[in-house]
């Protein structure tokens, strides 16, 4: 395993972004990073900028107006990327499937590869998601590319 | 001081101080913010048009799911609406049991309002603390509703689970230690020194202002103002339990952190009060499919302030309009008059202080293009008054 591999799988930087969902999922994963889940104990950490993250955690549907912005913030995070849809709505676009601002779930703008249902996912389904993308990139699967 | 030329700053929609996708755009003169512009309409997704697609049953779920933090108060803001449409009521234990749970649910949103505003100000321990704690309003949840944020207790007619007898001593073990937890916490808020320093005298929202632009809920308490559809359009079972309004008159961040943290103790002596007066008998009754004809508008305090839901019925069992006007909606101009004037690093506290919930606010703007256009009408007008200050 290249050094690059090894610092990536060892500590992925994650970037969350709320398309247009209602939340749950947002505090859910918030809650994973506090200390009765705890997160951060596999490196993982929450980081603010596009720049400097190699994972982009989705919630919501896409929304229109957010559909552009989404495509940006993923394109200026560096390569290699990874994209988690969190949650059903980041899934498929249930319970707003058939709203007229709802394009519908992230893979219908992103390559997607983990998903994590539930509405909302507890703490512990986004956790298992998270390690089981980090496995992925490890066995050197994972898109990394946008649609 | 002024140095002649401002410089525009935007914010967003990701932004690393909320959760969610918003928008604004602040115009700087050195350090002193001079103009702001919120854009909103990132979560937008048309929840009010899904509303006219779906039955009466199925919207229960799709209220619910305008956000998750306030699901109770959106799902019993619109049971109510229709059970008045349809001329039942709730019987007297599922109004009982809809107080537990709005109260817990206001303890769960506080405390995470309260990890939030500790974050912003760069006080990562207290958020930790607080956090940690609150999943204890999530364990009793998880236990009385099989989930831990949407709890889906809400039907139209009553609730669909009970709070049975073994749930008692769990629910009041759980809150006893809420209890001490929070009053330690409201020592902290009052005394320590990190907090006092970001948050005293800063994002001041005097009295008058606070009326004049229909600031709601927490925010407008924290303005000395004694505001609580609870108390002065009692629902559910609020005419029988009691509780305080809690006010402060310090009309800053401050306040409102003070004004919170006393409400999850208002709460906490609401729900032991209800838990040891439920009424026995029945949660629910059975209601018809169809919705005769009608209009109603419904009010409940959620945990951000005022939440108004308006339905219209056409006999069908489909609802012809549907319309909800959630708290951080009216809570955008006041927050306009905090920011204004404000230093760019307090941004970030005083944009958190309203305790903004765009996944509430974003499913109404928009679709009205006349009422948008007056809205846009309204901020220019604010901004042309504050601005030159
Ligand atoms: S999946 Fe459920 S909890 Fe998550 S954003 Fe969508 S509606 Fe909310």
């Amino acid at each position: 395993m290249s050094l690059f591999k090894w610092a990536r799988t060892k500590s992925p930087w994650i970037i969350h972004f709320n398309t247009g969902g209602c939340n749950g999922c947002d505090i859910e994963l918030v809650a994973a990073l506090t200390p009765r889940f705890d997160l951060e104990r596999f490196g993982i950490l929450l980081e603010g900028s596009p720049r400097h993250s190699d994972m982009l955690a989705v919630t919501g549907p896409v929304t229109l107006q957010v559909k552009d912005r989404l495509v940006r913030i993923y394109e200026q995070m560096p390569e290699p990327k990874h994209v988690i849809a969190i949650g059903t709505c980041a899934i498929s676009g249930a319970p707003f499937q058939e709203c007229y601002n709802v394009h519908g779930g992230i893979d219908t703008v992103l390559l997607v590869d983990a998903y994590v249902p539930g509405c909302p996912p507890k703490p512990e389904a986004i956790i298992d998601g998270i390690a089981k993308l980090i496995q992925k990139i490890k066995e050197g699967e994972g898109h990394g590319k946008r649609k | 001081m002024s140095y002649g030329s401002t410089i525009k700053v935007p914010l967003g929609p990701q932004h690393p101080a909320l959760k969610e996708p918003g928008n604004f755009l602040f115009e700087v003169d050195g350090e002193t913010v001079v103009d702001v512009k919120p854009r909103i309409g990132y979560n937008h997704r048309g929840v009010e048009k899904a509303f006219e697609l779906r039955t009466y049953i199925q919207n229960i779920y799709l209220a619910e799911r305008i956000c998750g933090i306030c699901s109770d108060a959106h799902t019993t803001c619109y049971t109510q609406a229709i059970e008045e449409l349809l001329g039942v009521e709730a019987p007297p234990r599922a109004r009982y049991i809809r107080v537990i749970i709005a109260e817990l649910e206001r303890i769960q949103s506080h405390a995470l309002w309260v990890g939030i505003a500790a974050h912003e100000i760069g006080f990562d321990t207290l958020f930790m603390y607080v956090w940690r704690d609150r999943e204890t309003v999530l364990d009793l949840f998880e236990m009385i509703s099989g989930n831990r944020i949407h709890y889906a207790m809400n039907t139209i007619g009553g609730v669909r689970r009970d709070i049975h007898a073994a749930m008692v001593p769990k629910i009041k073990k759980g809150l006893d230690f809420l209890e001490k937890r929070l009053k330690y916490y409201l020592d902290v808020v009052q005394t320590e020194q990190t907090i006092l320093k970001r948050a005293a005298g800063v994002g001041v929202l005097k009295p008058k202002d606070a009326v004049d632009l229909c600031a709601l809920g927490p925010t407008l308490r924290a303005s000395g103002i004694n505001n609580d559809v609870r108390a002065d359009d009692p629902y559910a079972a609020y005419d029988e339990v009691p509780f305080n309004v809690i006010t402060h008159d310090g009309c800053d961040v401050s306040s409102r952190m003070l004004v919170r943290c006393e409400e999850m103790l208002e709460s906490i002596k609401a729900i032991g009060y209800a838990l040891d007066h439920m009424p026995e008998g029945v949660i629910r009754v059975r209601v018809p499919m169809k919705v005769p004809k009608g209009e109603v508008v419904s009010r409940v305090e959620a945990p951000r302030g005022e939440l108004i839901h308006y339905a219209k019925s056409n006999g069908t069992t489909k609802p012809e309009r549907y319309k909800v006007r959630s708290p951080t909606l009216g809570n955008i101009p006041a927050l306009c008059k905090m920011l204004l004037g404000g230093y760019v690093a307090d941004i970030p506290i005083v944009l958190a202080g309203i305790d903004p919930c765009f996944s509430c606010m974003d499913r109404m703007a928009f679709v009205d293009v006349k009422k948008n256009k007056g809205w846009n009408w309204t901020m220019q007008q604010l901004r042309r008054k504050y601005a030159k200050k």
